[in-house]
């Protein structure tokens, strides 16, 4: 913890962070321009596409249309290797737009032939100009056909293999959670929202000066390591029963497999957003539960104020799981992906269990960067204006700090200044830094 | 109480430990340490006090051990300090010679140094040590003593460490609160040089790193005289937080199995060696992959000495060093440490040795006692010097460290 009331512009990790994001193909298009109409309009973005129609989207994103030359502005044809080769052609611009930005997020729907060869070469050009490249992808449905589904795995190990890391999201997961009768448009609306989510949660996680702040390196550890696969999910509630609500969705999260996805993951960045109004009791809580749920792994939690948000919670995770297909990467992922729907309340605990609030503390877990019960509390103390250290400051004074209270939780170096050389935070450790992969 | 030989008593207030060293000054004004008292540091991260109550209990119970041991009673000792704050640097001062016949005097070398040592600092810095490299007579450079030689302008370059005045006072406070008197405060990566180096090798060129539990102080000299020192706020404590977080243990844990099994290197025949962790009834709990432990080490370690080399290579300093790379500190007990130094420096690695002070018994030999020992070497120099002064003169800290970093 910082012993003093930090000024605003002496952040641990000094710079803040530049994130861009580029949209690639047609739905990747789609999902940016969605964005760009949202809070993430603030982030700079590019879409990119071989077809020439995407000029006509409105969107405050750059566009630029790929392979005029080859394909005339008319698409691929579904072919990933004109997506390649247009993408080659246009690197120059692309590098361009990718400099200096530390994370950029690369969206793209799999299965066509922009995205499915397009966004290894953007990923690429992104990694090499620096940059964290962190896909998010939609998968095709199973009635798009083989072909697609192939196409689409093929894309996918391409692009783990140029991406820092993939995120997926299969279209034929929403199958269960939307009626029979519900238009392709509007499952496409549904999916295009669910990436929205999860860009949002990473991007406020890593850029809202929270109460915890998520340092971008443990992004970079959770996401990094190839032999994981990466996913995400958001939920948000509001009113009394809360915690326990945003918990319940964000379990029911088709992408999380029933829970079973937190069960396998060796690493969980868990980003929460809460109105002024959040309490020491309910991050506790949360974490209490979500602890219970990721029997494996490690949680990290980062914490921040949204000062609109009064009611409000919002629950944003990134999940790792070690990839048991990664070995025979020939194994058809979507195959794994259509698990036999379960009716949920049957193999479904309680999520929230209120008898059960007291965690057993047998399983190894390290302490940094895991924020402790005692640090949570004190920072939440610090909000109310209840500690020591800030009853000095008016509360007037206080209540526009606290957003900034920046509190890195940093295990053995909580009590002092963080070491930073040359801009680089000396107490992440170095493999994390030097993105190495223990395995 | 009359009687008793002078002693000096050196205090390293460490990140891990807190050490006092006593010395007797001998008749030939040699030192002899006839005393160490310890005690666990738990007020101090990274070599800064930020428990204050803790640290006064810590440097309390070290200091009467010491007392102890060495039968004598403490009333005033050399303090080390060291942080992420301290920064060295060189600087060079002008003066033109005012006297007619254009002979250098005594009166112009100290009016040169005066002007070297007027640097621009924010006020909340503070100059901690002067140190006097060499003179340079109407440009021309080398020159260890001008007076008497003729000149139009005498400059002299010389290297400057400070710090952050507020956070300075931290240890002198928790000192100054236990009715013990400073007698002088020292940059504890210098203290650590002077108990390592010998005349010969400050002459041929040595680089001293200390690594200690929250910082790494390192120090070059060439041809007698001090070059470069700097302090990276990151040590063993580093090595033990890494391994927790990915090894997924608690850092207690984390800490026995870097002395257990730990490496500056991961040797390939390592590779799916497994540790077994066994709970408090010994039922086997976790296994920890031995190469991930090393690998988790070896890249925090070579880091540290990258950090160095560059920061040395800058000032094209790495070439001076011809004696070789002396490692102390409790991190420079790592099985493998001097060959991965070795790689980072290409330079001659060796532990160093304290045992160059005479009388030293070798039980004492610790590289944790690097600091503590060259803060009493320090102090014995500087008695020495001041028992050598007439009466009106006064002792600078320039001349006290011309004497011990610079030419004998
Ligand atoms: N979430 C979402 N997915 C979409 C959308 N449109 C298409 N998809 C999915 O993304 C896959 C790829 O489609 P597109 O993005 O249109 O294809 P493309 O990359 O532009 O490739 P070509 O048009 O063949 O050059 C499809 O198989 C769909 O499953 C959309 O608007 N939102
Ligand atoms: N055999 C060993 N293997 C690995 N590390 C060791 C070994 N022995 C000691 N250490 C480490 O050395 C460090 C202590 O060294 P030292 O006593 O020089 O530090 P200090 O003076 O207390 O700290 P500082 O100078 O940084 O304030 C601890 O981090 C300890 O774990
Ligand atoms: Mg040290
Ligand atoms: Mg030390």
């Amino acid at each position: 913890m910082r012993e003093s009331i930090p000024d605003l512009n002496s952040g641990s990790s000094s710079q803040p962070l530049t994130i861009k994001i580029i949209g690639v193909g047609g739905a990747g298009s789609n999902v940016v321009a969605e964005m760009q109409r949202s809070d993430l309009g603030a982030i700079p973005a590019l879409i990119l596409h071989t077809n020439s129609r995407i000029l006509n989207l409105d969107t405050k994103a750059q566009k630029m249309v790929l392979g005029a030359r080859r394909t005339h502005g008319l698409g691929t044809g579904g072919d990933p290797e004109i997506g390649r080769a247009a993408t080659e052609d246009q690197e120059e611009p692309l590098r361009q737009f990718c400099q200096g930005a530390d994370l950029i997020f690369i969206v793209a729907g799999l299965g066509g032939g922009t995205g499915t060869g397009a966004a290894p070469v953007v990923a690429r050009v992104a990694k090499d100009s620096g940059a964290l490249a962190l896909a998010v992808v939609a998968l095709p449905f199973d009635f798009e056909g083989n072909r697609r589904t192939k196409q689409a795995q093929v894309g996918l190990v391409n692009l783990k293999s140029a991406a820092d890391a993939v995120i997926c999201l299969p279209n034929q997961k929403l199958f269960h959670i939307l009626d029979e009768q519900t238009p392709v448009t509007e499952t496409f609306a549904a999916s295009n929202d669910l990436m929205t989510q999860g860009v949002r949660g990473i991007w406020q996680m890593l850029t809202r000066t929270g109460l915890i702040n998520v340092d971008f390196s443990y992004l970079r550890s959770v996401v990094h390591d190839r032999h994981t696969e990466s996913m995400f999910a958001s939920a948000e509630a509001r009113g009394e029963a809360r915690v326990r609500e945003v918990l319940d969705r964000l379990v029911a999260s088709p992408l999380l497999e029933e829970g079973r996805v937190l069960q396998e993951s060796s690493d969980v960045l868990v980003s929460l957003v809460g109105g002024p109004d959040l309490t020491i009791t309910e991050v506790n809580k949360i974490m209490e539960q979500l602890n219970r749920r990721v029997t494996e792994g490690q949680l990290i939690l980062g914490a921040a104020i949204d000062p609109t948000q009064t009611g409000c919670i919002r629950l944003t995770i990134v999940a790792s799981r070690p990839n048991r297909d990664l070995a025979g990467q020939s194994v058809p992922e979507l195959s794994r992906l259509s698990p036999p729907p379960t009716l949920k309340g049957e193999i479904e605990a309680p999520f929230f269990d209120e008898l059960t609030v007291n965690l057993s503390q047998s399983r190894f877990k390290a302490p940094p960067p895991a924020t402790t019960p005692e640090n949570t509390e004190l920072l939440l103390q610090q909000l109310n204006g209840q500690s020591d250290r800030t009853r000095r400051h008016s509360s007037k004074r206080l209540k526009q700090e606290m957003f900034n209270l920046e509190i890195v939780s940093k295990g053995r170096f909580e009590k002092s200044e963080p070491t930073i050389h040359h801009g680089e935070d000396l107490d992440v450790p170095t493999y994390i830094r030097r993105g190495v992969v223990l395995n | 109480m009359f009687e008793t030989t002078p002693i000096v008593v050196g205090l390293d207030i460490g990140t891990s430990k807190v050490c006092a060293v006593v010395g007797e000054i001998n008749d030939s004004g040699g030192l002899n340490i006839v005393g160490v008292g310890q005690s666990k540091s738990r007020g101090v991260r990274k070599g800064e006090v930020v428990d204050a109550t803790l640290a006064g209990e810590d440097i309390r119970n070290a200091i009467v051990e010491a007392e102890q041991m060495a039968d004598t009673e403490i009333r005033s000792v050399y303090l080390g300090v060291t942080g992420g704050h301290i920064r060295g640097l060189n600087n060079r001062g002008f003066h033109p010679v005012v006297s007619n016949d254009r002979e250098i005097t005594d009166d112009d070398v100290q009016d040169v140094i005066k002007n070297a040592r007027a640097i621009n600092l924010p006020a909340e810095n503070k100059v901690l040590h002067v140190i006097r490299q060499l003179f340079l007579v109407d440009g021309q450079d080398g020159i260890v003593n001008p007076v008497g030689m003729f000149g139009a302008s005498v400059a002299v370059d010389v290297h400057v460490v400070h710090g952050n005045l507020n956070r300075l006072q931290n240890p002198i406070r928790a000192v100054k609160n236990l009715q013990l008197e400073i007698e002088d405060v020292v940059f504890s990566g210098l203290a650590s040089s002077l108990a390592l180096l010998n005349n010969h090798q400050k002459e041929m060129g040595s680089l001293v790193i200390d690594i200690g539990a929250g910082t790494t102080e390192f120090v070059v000299y060439s041809n007698g005289i001090i070059k470069h020192t700097g302090v990276i706020a990151v040590g063993g404590d580093h090595l033990s937080n890494d391994l927790a977080y990915g090894l997924k243990v608690p850092l207690s844990r984390a800490e026995q199995l870097k002395i257990d099994h730990g490496s500056a290197l991961v040797e390939p025949e390592i590779k799916g060696h497994t540790i077994t962790l066994t709970n408090d009834l010994g039922i086997p709990e976790k296994t920890i992959n031995l190469e991930h432990l090393r690998r988790i080490m070896s890249l925090r370690l070579g880091e540290i000495f990258q950090l160095i080399a560059k920061e040395l290579d800058q000032s094209d300093l790495l070439s001076h060093v011809r004696e070789g790379v002396f490692l102390t500190g409790g991190c420079s007990r790592i099985p493998g440490i001097e060959t991965l130094a070795n790689q980072s420096f290409h330079l001659p690695v060796t532990l160093g040795k304290t045992n160059s002070i005479s009388g030293l018994k070798s039980a004492l030999d610790q590289p944790e006692f690097a600091a503590a020992i060259g803060l009493a070497r320090f102090g014995s120099f500087e008695m020495r010097k001041r028992s050598q002064e007439k009466p009106g003169l006064q002792t600078t800290i320039t001349q006290t460290f011309k004497n011990l970093f610079g030419r004998s």
